[in-house]
């Protein structure tokens, strides 16, 4: 380790895992049946902390951690992101994992570790950092998604996220392998500068496979398609309140590992990979707005609708310009405050102390609980791009990024797929408006769960009015991800 | 005054009810009748703040005027952009006095979630002011789009029986043709970098990219028109909304696809407006024609006004195209008419809709003898519909047929050609004036044979109050147009500076 080590970039990562030991002893000392309800606020609480030190520290950026990580505006903006996107996510299950029975302490902590393995994957610029930190995200996951053990379709669940997790972090492997044995390099400002386009050089083949690997293991871990397939299965398994987080941050930490590996130091290889990424957001809009027109359950339509909205934001990816950065950063930022909305008025939706399921059983809510009807038609209407709320923007940007490189099949497609998915979106809103009352949800919801609804309801409708300070953001983010991309690059 | 941001007041203070109304509280009753009046003050308030705009309108000027500029989304370059000329002047006037009609005309009607009902027509109303006062095409998409939320919930909740097919029709349909010309915004920010409409506007588009340009613009138009063979959505929505929905739909909606024509396609696009006038002038010509005819095959007096309305749109589509300051100040006068008769012939529909539960017209007959006020006031509007001198259809069509000879006077080929387009549409007006009057007679003449009719009501007077403004609109309109025409002159001239090069009168060039 270097003399000059400095750990203060490194603080919002060092108060999660001082935090999670910390945890980790104070769950295993205290009786089972008390552990959860302290681990859980102080799990919050330091992923708050950490939130909030991921956006005051000064981010000039630096190299640090044997030059595996990057810590930037970038980084720090993903941070924010992340962190906040995972402790409102434990805030909004906190209910459901109470009345499941399912409140052990360790799923905090493993939301924890996960939640550092996230902000690594936002810094990482090596092949190993990205690696580590995936894994590091990963390996909770699967625990998380099978911790309603007593149940089989949380075990399934849990299982084929893991077999099918596994095949993809080794395709993941054999790429980095790849690409490792045919440039020697794992840095990616190294791969960058020596094998890009212009460099004598040049990309070797051997790479070029290597990096279709790779980004085909980051699709699964995006549920791109092709790589989709576990999502609807997982979701609809694994215990709401888990899928509320798997829905959320790790998808936002994904875009972002995306982010650092294709458009930071080695911007210049778009020419290589530009039309796979265009291919697999367009697949996935389209199949992502056709498949949930005939779903029933309301966890697999939102496996879909990620399906979909993970499309669009590769949309951004896919401009491969510094605008199509933003645009994508935007784009995630948007989609995690309507996500998390979105599964907050599935987690209400429990009647007679179970919890329920199916689409219809949202008819008539807007007669017996208008406020919840109303953030629930926020969040579906904002899903579905339409303006004034908060997804229309996201579209717009992916949109305005994407025809500007060119790619404007790709937006005529995408704002196509839209439509389509705006059916099964507002199918949900004519259900709780329009259709005869069924019988009402129990009352009252958690204060934090109606808390998280409230406030991402507040975010996703109020967004019109003060978009500006969301944009600045992400282009700062997106300026510090390494040397300028020419705004049009390849067509 | 005049420093005030009078056109943001205007657009955002219904927003300001719709929260009162939220907070209000307490027992069903009162609160539906606190929301009704609360919807009433804000929607009167509104009203008398574009009435301010119009006071503060200098008729003189052709551009666009009380212009507000702020930051909104630098990073994108959009700006809030809000200005009125002549055009958007008379639009905003009557989306914010149709608000106050349909507020007044569904007091006693609306029993059920009326607290919902107000503040969705509030909502509208913001969105609708908002749409014609955007100088930002961004900001124009945002209103312009929103409208669907509002108007998919009013269909959808107070509609009629088959209100969720019609609801889902509606929103899709739009939506398909909207997102296109999001799209085109898109390129056009692309191109042109910037999203200013003004700056839009002066920028020239390559002629091969306005063709596709122009092309997304017109899916988006033609369906909010809507144009033959785009209007299938209109008859169903028309049909199931409820009395308020169907006001507003025919009374401003509609408008903005005119008004999309007019702001967009033409100024921005003008080569390629010329070249496809003459397919523009086609499908109105066959909307006028065929949807007339449709018309007076209907049983259901909602569809029939629908189709009508559709058979009225059409001679606004031919008076934009025609490019000349005759036309366009028929289309313009064509549309303001179209926005206050039809609005008032739903409402007329509405009334009886309200006491016998039937649209259908062979429910009813001999109305005369019961509804003496009534009849009166649906044979005024029934006129007006027809087009008969004197009242409001007058003046637009005759501007519109007038303008349709002056396509271009330099050719002597063209005429001929604009003979064609004016006969087609004097066609259906003729049986414009067959299938009105036919109605009317089964309607309102006759002998009252049917029982349920026998214990039918004459207007209440919130019904009066709201006919009221829309008769005496029509009357002064048709009697002394001028009023309405000399503010919109300066901008119909500079819109027609605008399309420029290809010049006025000559979009039609191509006409065979």
């Amino acid at each position: 380790m270097p003399a000059s080590f400095d750990p203060v970039p490194l603080l919002p990562q060092l108060v999660l895992t001082v935090a999670a030991l910390v945890l980790l002893v104070l769950g295993a000392v205290r009786e089972r049946a008390r552990a959860a309800g302290i681990v859980t606020p102080l799990a919050i609480l330091a992923l708050l902390v950490a939130a909030a030190l991921a956006g005051v520290l000064d981010r000039t950026p630096q190299t640090l951690l044997g030059g595996h990580f990057r810590f930037d505006a970038m980084a720090a903006f993903l941070e924010v992101l992340v962190f906040s996107g995972v402790a409102a996510s434990l805030l909004l299950g906190a209910s459901y994992v109470e009345d499941e029975r399912i409140d052990r302490f360790e799923l905090p902590l493993l939301a924890l570790f996960a939640a550092l393995g996230m902000s690594l994957m936002v810094s990482a610029e090596s092949l190993l950092g990205l690696y580590m930190a995936l894994e590091l995200q990963s390996l909770p996951l699967y625990v998380m998604a099978a911790f309603h053990r007593d149940q089989l379709r949380s075990t399934e669940a849990g299982l084929k996220y893991f077999v099918l997790g596994a095949l993809a972090s080794g395709m993941l492997l054999y790429g980095c392998s790849l690409i490792y044995g045919f440039t020697g390099t794992l840095s990616f400002a190294a791969l960058g500068q020596s094998f890009g386009p212009e460099s004598p050089a040049g990309v070797p083949t051997g790479a070029v496979v290597g990096l279709v690997f790779v980004i085909a293991g980051l699709a699964f871990k995006l549920a791109a398609v092709p790589f989709h397939m576990w999502t609807p299965d997982v979701y609809e398994g694994a215990p709401t309140s888990v899928t509320a987080f798997l829905a959320a941050a790790p998808k936002v930490a994904a875009v972002g590992l995306t982010l650092r590996l294709l458009m930071g130091p080695m911007a210049d290889w778009a020419g290589q990979w530009q039309q796979v990424v265009a291919l697999v957001a367009l697949a996935s809009m389209v199949l992502g707005a056709l498949a949930g027109l005939v779903q029933t359950n309301i966890k697999r339509l939102m496996a879909y609708s990620g399906i979909a909205n993970v499309g669009f934001a590769l949309v951004g990816v896919a401009a491969g310009t510094r605008e199509g950065v933003e645009a994508a950063l935007v784009y995630t930022a948007i989609y995690l405050a309507m996500t998390l909305g979105a599964f907050g008025c599935i987690l209400a939706m429990r009647r007679q102390g179970s919890y329920v399921e199916r689409i219809d059983e949202l008819a008539g809510l807007s007669t017996r609980q208008p406020l919840l009807a109303l953030a629930l038609a926020i969040f579906m209407f904002s899903l579905a791009g339409i303006p004034p709320l908060a997804g229309f923007f996201g579209k717009y940007f992916v949109f305005l990024a994407a025809v500007k490189a060119g790619l404007v099949w790709l937006a005529i497609v995408g704002v196509l797929a839209s439509v389509v998915a705006a059916y099964y979106y507002l199918r949900i809103v004519k259900l709780a408006y329009f259709d005869p009352p069924a019988e009402p949800f129990d009352l009252p919801t958690a204060p934090g769960l109606r808390l998280v609804t409230a406030l991402a309801a507040i975010l996703v409708a109020g967004l019109v009015f003060l978009p500006g300070p969301l944009f600045d953001a992400a282009a700062g983010a997106a300026a510090s991800l390494g040397p300028p991309a020419p705004t049009e690059r390849v067509r | 005054m005049s420093d005030w941001p009078l056109l943001s007041l205007t657009t955002f203070l219904p927003l300001v009810g719709v929260a009162f109304i939220l907070f209000i509280r307490g027992e069903s009753a009162i609160v539906a009748q606190n929301a009704r009046a609360v919807a009433l003050w804000t929607a009167l308030a509104t009203f008398a703040l574009s009435l301010m705009i119009w006071a503060n309108f200098d008729p003189a000027q052709g551009g666009y005027q009380l212009v507000e500029q702020a930051a909104w989304l630098e990073p994108l370059g959009i700006r809030y952009h809000m200005g009125v000329d002549g055009i958007s002047l008379w639009l905003v006037l009557l989306s914010t006095l149709l608000t106050v009609v349909v507020i007044v005309g569904s007091w006693f009607s609306v029993t059920e979630r009326v607290k919902e009902y107000m503040i969705t027509f509030l909502i509208m109303d913001t969105l609708m002011v908002g749409t014609f006062c955007a100088l930002d095409i961004v900001l124009f998409y945002v209103f312009f789009e929103g409208i669907l939320i509002p108007m998919y919930l009013i269909i959808g909740i107070w509609g009629g029986p088959r209100r969720i097919y019609s609801a889902f029709k509606f929103f899709l349909y739009t939506l398909a043709g909207s997102v296109l010309f999001l799209v085109a915004i898109v390129v056009m920010a692309r191109e042109a970098g910037t999203t200013s409409i003004p700056e839009l506007t002066r920028h020239d588009f390559p002629v091969a990219m306005q063709t596709w340009l122009w092309l997304a613009l017109f899916a988006s138009f033609a369906v909010k028109v809507p144009m033959w063979p785009f209007h299938t959505w209109l008859p169903d929505a028309h049909v199931e909304a409820p009395t308020g929905g169907s006001v507003l739909l025919a009374g401003v909606l509609l408008k903005l696809g005119g008004y999309g024509f007019l702001r967009f396609s033409l100024p921005m696009l003008p080569e390629a407006s010329a070249y496809f006038a003459p397919m523009v002038f086609a499908l109105s010509v066959v909307a006028i024609v065929y949807t007339s005819l449709v018309a007076l095959a209907q049983t259901d007096m909602k569809k029939l006004i629908a189709y009508s309305s559709v058979a009225h749109m059409g001679i606004v589509t031919i008076g934009c195209f025609t490019a000349n300051a005759l036309g366009l100040t028929g289309a313009l006068v064509q549309m303001l008419s179209h926005g206050l008769v039809s609005a008032a012939l739903f409402m007329v529909v509405g009334v009886v809709y309200d006491r016998i539960h039937s649209r259908e017209i062979a429910a009813y007959g001999g109305l005369a003898e019961r509804m003496p006020i009534y009849a009166t006031i649906f044979m005024l509007f029934m006129l007006a519909s027809v087009g008969l001198p004197g009242t409001s259809g007058f003046v637009g069509e005759i501007l519109v047929i007038v303008g349709i000879f002056g396509i271009t006077p330099e050719s002597p080929a063209i005429p001929a050609a604009g003979s064609w387009v004016a006969l087609f549409a004097a066609t259906g007006m003729i049986l414009g004036a067959a299938y009105m009057l036919w109605l009317y007679r089964r309607v309102i003449f006759g002998a009252l044979e049917k029982s349920t009719l026998v214990g039918i009501k004459d207007l209440r007077p919130n019904e009066m109050l709201a006919f009221a403004p829309l008769l005496l609109l029509v009357l002064l309109m048709g009697v002394y147009p001028s009023l309405f025409t000399d503010p919109m002159a300066a901008s119909i001239d500079r819109v027609l500076a605008e399309i420029g090069a290809v010049g006025p009168g000559r979009l039609a060039l191509q006409l065979p």
